[in-house]
C-alpha cells in the first residue's frame, strides 16, 4: 500500500475541503476522491510507512501494510495515539499479539510558551553568543569558547 | 492556458523549511524580533507539525555534552565533540562550526524537556546517557513539540510571524542590484493554483539533507523505504548552487548499516543493549580486518573507530563473501539470564528489554516492528540480519556534506574569514543567504538537537543580519518575477502541449516524467558514482562516464512533464536532486583517495592520501552553466 484507508470507516473528514490525513502526511500522498468523499494515498511508492495519517485520523479508518517488496502479509504495527501516550498493538502474522504503551510528552497539549521565564530579548545582546535562555538554562553561569 | 495567480510575500526574515534547524530558527528568530519589530515567515513544504526526518519521531537525542554534569554517565565538554567529530570523519571537520554546536546543543535538549519531551531520567532527575552523547527519549511527539513551540513563538509575533504550510521552494531570488546577495525566494503552493514571490531582508535555507539521489535498495512498493525520509530532496544543496554558493564535501554521504530493509536504527542495540553482531559464518566483523585498517590510521586506531572505517569493515566482509550479517538480539537475553540469577529480577528486566527494544523501532521507524511481526520473529527469540543501505546527503548526522558557511565571530579562524562577504554565524558565501542542520557541511553529528540548536544559532544571526541591514530593500524587477514564474510552470505547458499526441499519458517521446527521471539519475548515480550496486565503489573513469550521462540528463530538465501540483512538485524535487548528484560525483572526481571507504572509495585511488586533506569545494554558475571546484584549508582548534 503501504498506508490505507478503510471504505467503510472514512468519511472525508466530512466534506471539508481537506482531510485530516491530506493536512499531515508529510509527502503529499493523501488525496481525496471528492466524487466518493473517500481519501486515499495516490503515491503509495512513495511512502515512508510514518503512520502520520494513521495516528492523525479521526475516524482509525487508515492502517499500513508492510511493504509488499520484503513483508509477508499478515502482520500490522497499529497505534492508539492520546494526548500524553501512545498504545501500539502487534500482531505477527501467525496472530501472535504484543502490546506497548510508551509516553509521548509530560506536559498538556498546547501548552508550550517558548518565551515564558525568560526575560524580553535586548537588540544590544545580538552581538554576544547567548541564545534564549543561555546560560542559566544550561545549568551553566558563562557561555564556552576557544582560541586557536 | 492554466492560470496561476501571483501573491508576494514582504517579510524581513524568510525561514524556508520547518523541519528541526527550521523550528529551531523560528523560535530564536522570533524572540530576537520581536523587541526590533521584525517580521518573520517560515515556509514548509508539509505541515511542520510532522515535517523533516523526525516526523516519524524519534528514540534517542544523539547530540547531548551534560556541561551541568547532571547525567548518569560521560558528562562530556566541547573540545572532546570536535575531537571526536574530527576522527569520525577522518580528520575532516570544521571544529569552529562543530564547537559551536556542542556549546549551545544542551540548552535546546533543555527547552525540549521544559517543552514536554520525555526524555529519560533516574531517582536523581539526572538524564540517561546511553553512550559518550547519547540521551534516551521517549520521542513519538518530538517533533509536534518542537513544532507547537515554533508556531507558539510565532504567533507571539502577532502579524508580524507568518507561517505558510503547503509550498514547495524551486528557487532563490538575487538582488537585481547586488549579484551576490539573496534577496527572496520563489515557490508554488502544492495545494492551489498559485505562484508565490517572497521578498526577504535575509533567508535562512532549512530544507533539509537529500534523499534517493542514489537509488534505494528497495525499487518496488517499498521505493520509499529510504532510510531518510523520500521527501528530503536536497534543496537547501541545490538552491545554494543555483544562487551562486559555496558547498563543501559533497562527495561525503553517509551510508548506514541497518536491519536489513526495514532499515530499523541500530544504535539503541550496539549502545544501550550492548547487542553483539556477526557475519555469515558466526565469528565477528568488527576487528576482523586489522590490517587493511591499519591503512587508515591513525584515525583507525582511535576509539570509537570512525563510522566510514567500521562501515568498510562490512564492505571487506562482503567481499569475502561471509555474508548475511546478523544482529543477536536474541543473545541479549541469553546474557541477561547468565547475570541476573534472581527470578523476579531477571523476568523484570527481560521486560524492560522487550518493551524497549520495540519501542526504539516504534518511536522512529515502524516498518522494522512490522517487518519483525511479519516474520514471526520476536526478537528476544530470534536474530534479524543486518544490510548497508543506500547513501544519502546528510549533514547532520555522521556525514559532513553541506554549504561552506561562516563560524561564530568568537572562535571562527582567520583563514576562513576570505570565503565570506562579511562576518554572520552560519551565512554562505552569499551575501544573505543562511543555513543550518543538513545545510552545513563539515559539521558533523548535530543530528536532531544539533540541528535544532544550530537553526536557533542562525535564527539569532539572521536577526542581527536584518537589523543591520534595515535600510535595505530587496529589489526584484517584475520580468525577473515573469521569469521564474514561466521557468516554475514549465512543466504544464510541456504536458498540456504533447499530452495528446500518444493515447496514453505515461509513453510520450515528446516529454519525461519526474519519476522517470528521478529513476535516471539514481541508475547513473549508483552505477557510476559509488552507490550499493558496486558496493559503494567507483573511478575516474566511471565518474567521468557518469557526468557525461548526467549533463544528458540536465538537458532534459526542460523536459518535464506535470499533470497537477503534486506531479509538479516531484519535478523540483528531481531537479534539486540532480544538482545534488552533480555536486557529488564532481567532488568524487577530484578527491583522489579514499577518505571515507565505507561511505565510498576510488578503485584507483583505494588508500589514505594525506596529500589530499583538505575541504573540496563545488561551485556553479548560474549565467554559463559551469561548474568548479577548489579546495579549502583545515584549521584544527583542539
Amino acid at each position: 500500500m503501504p498506508s490505507y484507508v478503510m471504505t467503510e470507516k472514512c468519511d472525508g473528514c466530512k466534506g471539508q475541503d481537506k482531510t485530516a490525513c491530506m493536512y499531515i502526511c508529510p509527502n503529499d500522498l493523501m488525496a481525496l476522491d471528492k466524487n466518493r468523499m473517500k481519501g486515499y494515498n495516490r503515491e503509495p511508492n512513495y511512502c515512508w510507512e510514518c503512520y502520520c495519517c494513521v495516528k492523525i485520523c479521526p475516524q482509525q479508518a487508515m492502517d499500513v501494510r508492510g511493504y509488499a517488496d520484503f513483508m509477508p502479509l499478515g502482520a500490522a504495527s497499529t497505534p492508539l495515539r492520546g494526548s500524553q501516550d501512545i498504545m501500539w498493538t502487534i500482531k505477527f502474522r501467525d496472530g501472535r499479539i504484543k502490546r506497548f504503551k510508551y509516553a509521548t510528552r509530560t506536559t498538556p497539549e498546547g501548552s508550550i510558551k517558548p518565551f515564558d521565564g525568560f526575560a524580553e530579548a535586548n537588540p544590544a545582546d545580538l552581538d554576544n553568543q547567548f541564545l534564549l535562555g543561555e546560560p542559566s538554562i544550561m545549568g551553566m553561569t558563562e557561555l564556552l569558547t576557544i582560541k586557536k | 492556458m492554466r492560470d496561476f495567480a501571483t501573491e508576494v510575500v514582504e517579510t524581513d526574515v524568510l525561514i524556508l523549511g520547518g523541519g528541526m534547524s527550521g523550528c529551531g530558527a523560528a523560535v530564536e528568530a522570533a524572540y530576537w524580533a520581536k523587541p526590533l519589530g521584525l517580521k518573520v515567515t517560515l515556509v514548509d513544504k508539509a505541515a511542520i507539525d510532522r515535517s523533516g526526518p523526525v516526523a516519524m519521531g524519534l528514540s534517542a537525542i544523539n547530540t547531548y555534552m551534560g556541561l551541568d554534569g547532571k547525567v548518569t554517565q560521560n558528562p562530556r565538554k566541547p573540545e572532546r565533540f570536535a575531537e571526536y567529530v574530527t576522527n569520525d570523519q577522518c580528520g575532516m571537520a570544521r571544529q569552529d562550526l562543530v564547537y559551536d554546536v556542542a556549546r549551545h546543543v544542551d540548552s535546546s535538549v533543555k527547552h525540549f524537556d521544559k517543552w514536554g519531551l520525555p526524555i529519560w531520567k533516574d531517582e536523581s532527575g539526572n538524564y540517561v546517557k546511553s553512550g559518550e552523547w547519547q540521551v534516551m527519549i521517549a520521542g513519538e511527539s518530538y517533533k509536534i513539540l518542537v513544532a507547537e513551540a515554533a508556531k507558539s513563538a510565532l504567533a507571539s509575533l502577532g502579524d508580524k510571524g507568518q507561517l505558510m504550510e503547503r509550498i514547495m521552494i524551486t528557487h532563490l531570488l538575487k538582488d537585481d542590484k547586488d549579484p551576490n546577495r539573496v534577496a527572496g525566494a520563489v515557490g508554488f503552493s502544492v495545494r492551489e493554483d498559485k505562484f508565490y514571490v517572497f521578498k526577504a531582508k535575509a533567508t535562512l535555507a532549512l530544507m533539509g539533507g537529500a534523499v534517493h539521489v542514489f537509488r534505494p535498495r528497495s525499487q518496488g512498493e517499498a521505493f520509499g523505504r529510504s532510510w531518510m525520509p523520500p521527501f528530503v530532496s536536497g534543496s537547501v544543496y541545490a538552491l545554494v548552487l543555483q544562487a551562486g554558493g559555496e558547498l563543501t564535501q559533497m562527495d561525503n554521504t553517509f551510508v548506514p548499516p541497518r536491519f536489513k530493509d526495514s532499515y530499523g536504527p541500530v544504535g539503541t542495540f550496539f549502545l544501550l543493549f550492548k547487542t553483539p553482531a556477526t557475519n555469515g559464518e558466526g565469528g565477528p566483523y568488527i576487528g576482523a580486518y586489522p590490517e587493511e585498517l591499519a591503512k587508515w590510521a591513525p584515525y583507525s586506531n582511535a576509539k570509537p573507530c570512525p563510522t566510514p572505517i567500521r562501515n568498510y569493515e562490512m564492505i571487506l566482509c562482503q567481499k569475502e563473501g561471509k555474508l548475511p550479517f546478523i544482529m543477536h538480539t536474541e543473545a541479549v537475553v541469553e546474557r541477561l539470564k547468565k547475570e541476573i540469577t534472581d527470578p523476579k529480577e531477571l523476568k523484570k528486566k527481560i521486560k524492560n528489554y522487550e518493551s524497549e527494544a520495540w519501542e526504539d523501532f516504534l518511536d522512529m521507524t515502524i516498518a522494522g516492528a512490522t517487518n519483525w511481526a511479519a516474520h514471526n520473529i520476536d526478537p528476544l527469540e530470534k536474530p534479524m540480519e543486518l544490510q548497508l543501505s543506500d547513501s544519502v546527503f546528510i549533514g547532520s548526522h555522521a556525514c559532513s556534506c553541506g554549504s561552506w558557511v561562516a563560524g561564530a565571530a568568537d572562535i571562527m579562524p582567520a583563514e576562513y574569514k576570505d570565503s565570506f562577504p562579511a562576518q554572520y554565524n552560519l551565512m554562505t558565501t552569499v551575501k544573505g543567504l543562511f543555513t543550518a542542520g543538513c545545510g552545513v557541511g563539515a559539521c558533523a553529528h548535530k543530528f536532531s538537537s544539533g540541528s535544532h540548536v544550530q537553526g536557533r544559532i542562525a535564527g539569532k544571526s539572521v536577526v542581527k543580519f536584518a537589523k543591520d541591514e534595515k535600510a535595505y530593500t530587496p529589489s526584484i524587477s517584475d520580468a525577473t518575477i515573469a521569469k521564474y514564474k514561466d521557468i516554475i510552470f514549465k512543466p504544464y505547458e510541456v504536458y498540456d502541449t504533447n499530452k495528446d499526441f500518444t493515447t496514453s499519458p505515461d509513453v510520450n517521446p515528446n516529454y519525461i516524467s519526474p519519476h522517470n527521471f528521478l529513476f535516471r539519475l539514481q541508475k547513473i548515480m549508483g552505477e557510476y558514482a559509488g552507490g550499493w550496486e558496486t558496493l559503494y565503489g567507483t573511478s575516474d573513469k566511471l565518474l567521468e562516464i557518469g557526468l557525461w550521462k548526467l549533463g544528458l540528463l540536465g538537458e532534459d530538465i526542460d523536459k518535464l512533464a506535470a499533470n497537477d501540483s503534486h506531479e509538479l512538485m516531484r519535478a523540483w524535487e528531481s531537479v534539486h536532486r540532480y544538482y545534488v548528484g552533480q555536486a557529488c560525483a564532481r567532488s568524487r572526481l577530484a578527491r583522489k583517495e579514499s577518505r571515507w571507504p565505507g561511505y565510498y572509495y576510488k578503485f584507483d585511488y583505494l588508500k589514505l592520501d594525506d596529500s589530499q586533506k583538505h575541504f573540496v569545494n563545488v561551485k556553479f554558475d548560474e549565467a554559463t552553466k559551469e561548474w568548479t571546484v577548489l579546495t579549502r584549508p583545515i584549521v584544527n582548534l583542539v
